[in-house]
């Protein structure tokens, strides 16, 4: 039998590999990883090696459903329509939404890789209220990071393992992220590195750590304070890094916690003033900073010439830290003082003894050369163990601090950026700021989601409440990035801000596991008012599966699979960039479109079209795009920018890279090129690219940034301080609402702090002892598939993990039924015993428990009869009425909730959910 | 004479289940194939792997190790699968020392699933059938695949190359190089099976501090002053005595 292979891009998790397709008689025999693919380099893992299992699954949606006249939502009863009518549907109501009030649609999705579309879509469309879901995964990861070095891990920056010496991992699930982390751990331990991880669980790469020290669940903040304290008291800092490359030096004035300016001075941008001053160690006295010569003074209050009393932002920092002793951090982390500062010594002594030189010359943002490029060989990954939970922003923030100490960042053996990172603090994408950036008719007056970086940035009305569905960027979340998308139906049926009419989702389980709060979610996506009209009057769900969110649907929309599609994985949004350059991808369909199934991207270009929205039709309001293709090829950010979702083979023959003319060839490029472009930075402009001229001044010419000033780490964040300010009233424009003047200013304090997060404040400790938490197993990590036949043989259900000693002197047995028990409701599911848990600890996996029938799964199957969720124990809601969300950036509180747990007389899980219909096919 | 094997490291393996997955892809669907499954969308399912990953701990809080363990059949030299067989469907390859299942002879009656005493061997639950793993035998002398290629599926798709492949009886094999440097052990030897597959134990790397490490003529603290001298006017020995 002769087979055709053809290469495209696994989406089997988010880790984006390059996969080959083999194809017999057109049909999948077998998919391998490409050994030409610079992530995977030719491995592939067993999401991956399973993506035929999900081409052929019994669960796939075939045709356009439409809620059968009188069944009620979550049945599962539909019936089949054609794709003229399900547009007819969506056009019509939709271009009556755009016409009076564009903010009463919604469009969520749970991929936050397709943004470059999806928001532009939404933008055009004229609503706020968009967001992927970053809100509810690692949004803290994202902008603790961010603002503070102006990256992050996994998409935007990662560790270097190449050249790392130490590797500390901190509050990482299994497998985030996927090949690429996995390849660099072996060769890293292969090569005699040490590593060692965080984490209250010993699974996934922590397994084959060095050292495992378990941690109790949201305490992070108070280990990575009591490191810092160390690093500093001991004098284990990188001076040189902090002086010129962080903001350390630069003189805060003690009346309002703002820097000092030199009024004299050209700020050069007003957007990222360049005049902060400095005390000039040598001369004492204040000079600009990075005068040449000037050394800045980190320690110590100065007065400047007119009288005004000033310290350095580092000795802040260090006050700060100080009453943060090993051994106080040992009291809330369960971490004994002594490994404590033994890590901290670790740290300290392997970044300023094992110094790494790369003979790479370059030159830095304010003229000086430097002969060759230098790093502190220690590295760290983290992920949603630290973000999940409403103290994670500080958390974060704390962590990114402790790796600038280090002096690490964007240097070789540390922290490394990849392209278009790393971004100014903070980065220049804006929304609106008030309700009149959303119009009828018209697009919406700046982006969906952006990067606030003082009050006026917020997004909210006259009186300071807030304009999105989700309360994004007003007062009670001001720096929500991603957005909250777990706000976003709890709202919609209190009508709080306001109700809508249509909320499209796009592939995440809303109904089920992406939800908090899941049985009263699932009740209010079914709920009327007293007219008798549901309260969230129209719901589409577009995902490729029969899930327990497509059961809620009006209108469902079948999707393809990764096989069957046309896809990008763009600069505009989260490109697979490596730390030596940029790197963008796609998908091209190596599969004809199972039955009538259509992808997402061909329903959003059909729909623009079809509402004329303004990116996807000519001047004539004629349809511009034949399809998505077409769209990816010819669309570019403004006429004429040379700037489209692709950056490779551009320009009319497909000489250009990076800007150019749209080049028709273009996908054809791709799929001879492994469906991957790279651009290779020259050396020197591949490290210290916050304060690289040379990288800075191309990444201008490439058009992927538009301001050039250098981008000093924040271990004192102004932007954090204005909110402050504003909410202690200090700050001449906008105000909190009274009811959140304390809020923010308790939280936006400009340095890092640990607090026991918001949940925790609000339960009684005793009646809740143990923290519980969760995580998606490896086989399973960002996948759409734990009903895949093969991968849920290795999960099929799952258990409560709880050290012997905890359910011992509950009287629970291994194996037995229990309840696990939260101040918001309770589970009853199977235990089993684990020494590789913290004891104050339980845990699971995420995702495995089903709703009975759905997924095209057998009622009686594991998932439904001994599967269980842990969302059915966690509030979206907080008392008073707040969301269970981190106060400054909106990010879900996964991990804060705190249960006890009890022997179960009966068995077989609970709470119990009906069995889904299955959809005509 | 030549024995091919699979040699693991337990050092890199973090227990993804990439070879789980991958073998069942790549047999299913050949030569070896295809490997069922039962109950693939209902209660309890269950199939026939070549390859699983056992997850098991070992110590006790907080000293725990986790260990990702991944097993197939292990190719012994001595395989006690073979003689036990009435049918002469289990037998071991003279010239690579692979030990297969002719799926014609065989009768399904388990007596090597019962003699191997590594639960290697799976009975297919629809032909009824041995099944284990074949190294990919259908692969490793395949022609038409670059020779980077001829590898079993599993070792292709590792992505912590935690398991290498090839000739144990050549020394300078990447796999022998790898027993005899790297602790290379076999599975229960007592049994006198001699497995070819082997496994690397877990490997540590410490740091060690010593006090005088956190003293440094150029700490940065002295530079700010935090560090400081005292004062030439302090108190000193020299105001008290004259020697």
């Amino acid at each position: 039998m002769s087979t055709e292979i053809k290469t495209t891009t696994c989406y089997m998790c988010a880790c984006r590999c390059g996969i080959r397709v083999h194809l017999q008689e057109g049909k999948v025999r077998y998919i391998d990883g490409n050994p030409e693919h610079p992530l995977n380099k030719g491995v592939i893992c067993a999401k991956g090696a399973s993506g035929i299992m999900k081409q052929y699954s019994p669960a796939r949606l075939t045709r356009p459903l439409k809620r059968k006249a009188g069944a009620e939502r979550g049945a599962g009863e539909f019936e089949p329509i054609s794709w003229d009518e399900a547009f007819r549907i969506l056009e019509e109501r939709l271009s009556s939404i755009r016409k009076t009030d564009p903010k009463k649609f919604a469009l969520f999705t749970g991929r936050d890789q397709m943004q470059a579309l999806t928001g532009l879509f939404a933008r055009q469309f004229g609503t706020p209220n968009y967001a992927a879901h970053g809100g509810f995964c690692s949004v803290n990861m994202a902008a603790g990071m961010i603002y503070t070095v102006g990256g992050s891990f996994w998409e935007f920056g990662g560790p270097d393992l190449e050249r790392a010496k130490l590797f500390i991992m901190l509050g990482t699930a299994e497998d985030h992220h996927s090949n690429p982390l996995k390849i660099a751990i072996s060769q890293f331990k292969r090569s005699g590195g040490r590593f060692i991880s965080v984490n209250p669980v010993r699974t996934g790469y922590s397994a084959i750590a060095d050292e495992w020290v378990p941690i109790r669940p949201g305490t992070d903040g108070a280990l990575l304070l009591a490191l810092v304290n160390e690093i500093i008291a001991q004098g284990l800092y990188d001076r040189e890094f902090v002086a010129r490359y962080t903001n350390g030096g630069q003189l805060v004035k003690r009346d309002n916690g703002l820097f000092a300016l030199d009024e004299g001075a050209d700020p050069v941008n007003e957007l990222y003033p360049q005049n902060q001053l400095w005390w000039d160690r040598h001369s004492n006295r204040a000079v600009l900073t990075h005068t040449p010569e000037a050394d800045p003074s980190l320690f110590g209050e100065f007065r400047l010439t007119d009288g005004t009393r000033v310290r350095p932002a580092f000795q802040l920092l260090a006050e700060r830290v100080r009453p943060h002793t090993a051994e106080w951090a040992e009291r809330i982390t369960g971490i004994p003082a002594a490994t404590i500062r033994r890590l901290a010594h670790e740290m300290g002594i392997t970044a300023r003894d094992e110094k790494i030189e790369l003979p790479i010359a370059w030159t830095d943002c304010w003229g000086r050369e430097h002969p060759s490029v230098t790093g502190n060989p220690v590295a760290f990954h983290a992920m949603r163990g630290l973000a999940a939970h409403s103290n994670g922003f500080h958390t974060v923030r704390t962590l990114a601090i402790l790796m600038s100490l280090l002096g690490t960042i964007d240097r070789p053996g540390g922290f490394r950026h990849k392209p278009p990172f790393p971004r100014a603090i903070p980065p220049s994408a804006k929304t609106p700021t008030g309700p009149e950036g959303v119009q009828p008719g018209e697009p919406l007056k700046g982006l969906a989601l952006g990067w606030p970086g003082s009050p006026e940035d917020l997004f909210v009305d006259a009186a300071g409440e807030p304009v999105r569905i989700d309360k994004g960027f007003s007062w009670e979340y001001p720096l929500s990035v991603h957005g909250l998308m777990h706000n976003v139906i709890t709202n919609a049926w209190r009508g709080d801000p306001y109700p809508i009419d249509t909320l499209m989702i796009f592939m995440a389980n809303m109904a089920w596991n992406s939800t908090m709060n899941t049985v009263e979610v699932r009740r209010m996506l079914n709920d009327r008012g007293a007219d008798g009209e549901y309260k969230i009057p129209f719901i589409a769900v577009c995902d490729a599966f029969q899930s327990e969110m497509t059961a809620f649907a009006d209108l469902v929309l079948p999707d393809t699979t990764y096989l069957e599609r046309h896809d990008v994985m763009s600069m505009l949004d989260r490109p697979i960039s490596e730390f030596d350059g940029p790197m963008d991808s796609v998908r091209v369909p190596v599969l004809p479109p199972t039955g009538e199934c259509k992808p997402f991207q061909e329903v959003l270009i059909e729909l623009g079209s079809r509402l004329r929205l303004p990116a996807f039709v000519d001047g004539e309001g004629r349809r511009k795009y034949k399809d998505y293709p077409d769209f990816i090829v010819r669309h570019e950010t403004e006429p004429g920018s040379g700037i489209g979702f692709l950056a490779g083979w551009r320009g009319a023959d497909g000489s250009k890279s990076m800007r150019g003319e749209p080049n028709p060839k273009q996908w054809e490029r791709y799929a001879q090129n492994n469906c991957v472009f790279r651009h290779e930075l020259p050396p020197s402009y591949r490290y210290m690219r916050n304060w690289n001229r040379g990288y800075m001044e191309w990444a201008q010419r490439a058009r992927l940034r538009r301001w050039g000033e250098p981008i000093l780490v924040h271990l004192y964040s102004e932007v954090l301080q204005r909110f402050r300010l504003a909410a202690q009233g200090k700050w001449p424009g906008r105000r909190p609402p009274e009811r959140l003047a304390k809020r923010v200013a308790t939280y936006f304090d400009p340095l890092p702090f640990y607090y026991p997060s918001l949940e925790a404040q609000a339960t009684d400790r005793e009646k809740y002892p143990l923290a519980a938490i969760t995580q998606r197993p490896m086989a399973m990590y960002h996948s759409w598939d734990s009903q895949n036949a093969w991968l849920r043989q290795i999960h099929a259900h799952n258990y409560l993990f709880i050290h012997p000693r905890t359910a011992s002197a509950r009287g629970i047995a291994d194996g037995a039924w229990l309840w696990v028990e939260s101040q918001w409701g309770r589970v009853r599911c199977m235990a089993r015993y684990s020494e590789a848990v913290e004891p104050g600890t339980v845990w699971t996996w995420n995702a495995i428990g089903k709703q009975p029938g759905a997924w095209a799964l057998a009622p009686e199957a594991n998932e439904a009869r001994k599967g269980f969720l842990l969302n059915h124990l966690i509030s979206d809601t907080l008392p008073g009425g707040t969301s269970n969300s981190d106060p400054i950036t909106g990010q879900a509180g996964w991990y804060d909730v705190r249960v006890r747990v009890y022997p179960a007389e009966e068995q077989g899980v609970w709470p119990e959910f009906p069995v889904l219909a299955k959809v005509p096919a | 004479m030549k024995q091919l094997a699979l040699v693991i490291d337990l050092n890199v393996c973090v227990g993804c289940h990439a070879c789980v997955t991958s073998c069942k892809a790549w047999n299913t669907g050949g030569a070896a194939g295809p490997l069922s499954d039962q109950n693939a969308y209902g209660a309890e399912p269950t199939g026939t792997f070549f390859n699983r990953v056992q997850t098991f701990e070992v110590g006790e809080f907080p000293r725990t190790e986790t260990v990702h363990f991944p097993k197939s059949c292990l190719h012994c030299e001595e395989p006690p699968c073979v003689p036990v067989c009435p049918t002469g469907a289990s037998y071991k390859r003279a010239e690579d020392g692979i030990v297969l299942v002719d799926y014609d002879k065989c009768i399904g009656c388990g007596y090597c699933a019962w003699a191997c005493p590594y639960g290697a061997r799976e009975l297919d639950g629809s032909e009824k059938v041995m099944k284990k793993c074949t190294l990919c035998v259908d692969r490793i002398y395949d022609q038409k695949l670059p020779e980077a290629e001829r590898k079993p599926a599993c070792v292709l798709a590792c992505p912590t190359s935690a398991r290498l492949f090839g000739d144990i009886h050549d020394p300078e094999s990447e796999a022998s190089r790898a027993i005899r440097e790297q602790g290379g052990y076999a599975l229960m030897p007592e049994w006198g099976t001699q497995p070819a597959n082997h496994y690397l134990p877990r490997r540590k790397t410490a740091i060690t501090i010593h006090a005088d490490e956190l003293e440094r003529h150029a700490n940065p603290l002295k530079i700010d002053g935090q560090l400081p001298q005292p004062a030439t006017s302090e108190p000193a020995l020299d105001d008290v005595t004259s020697w």
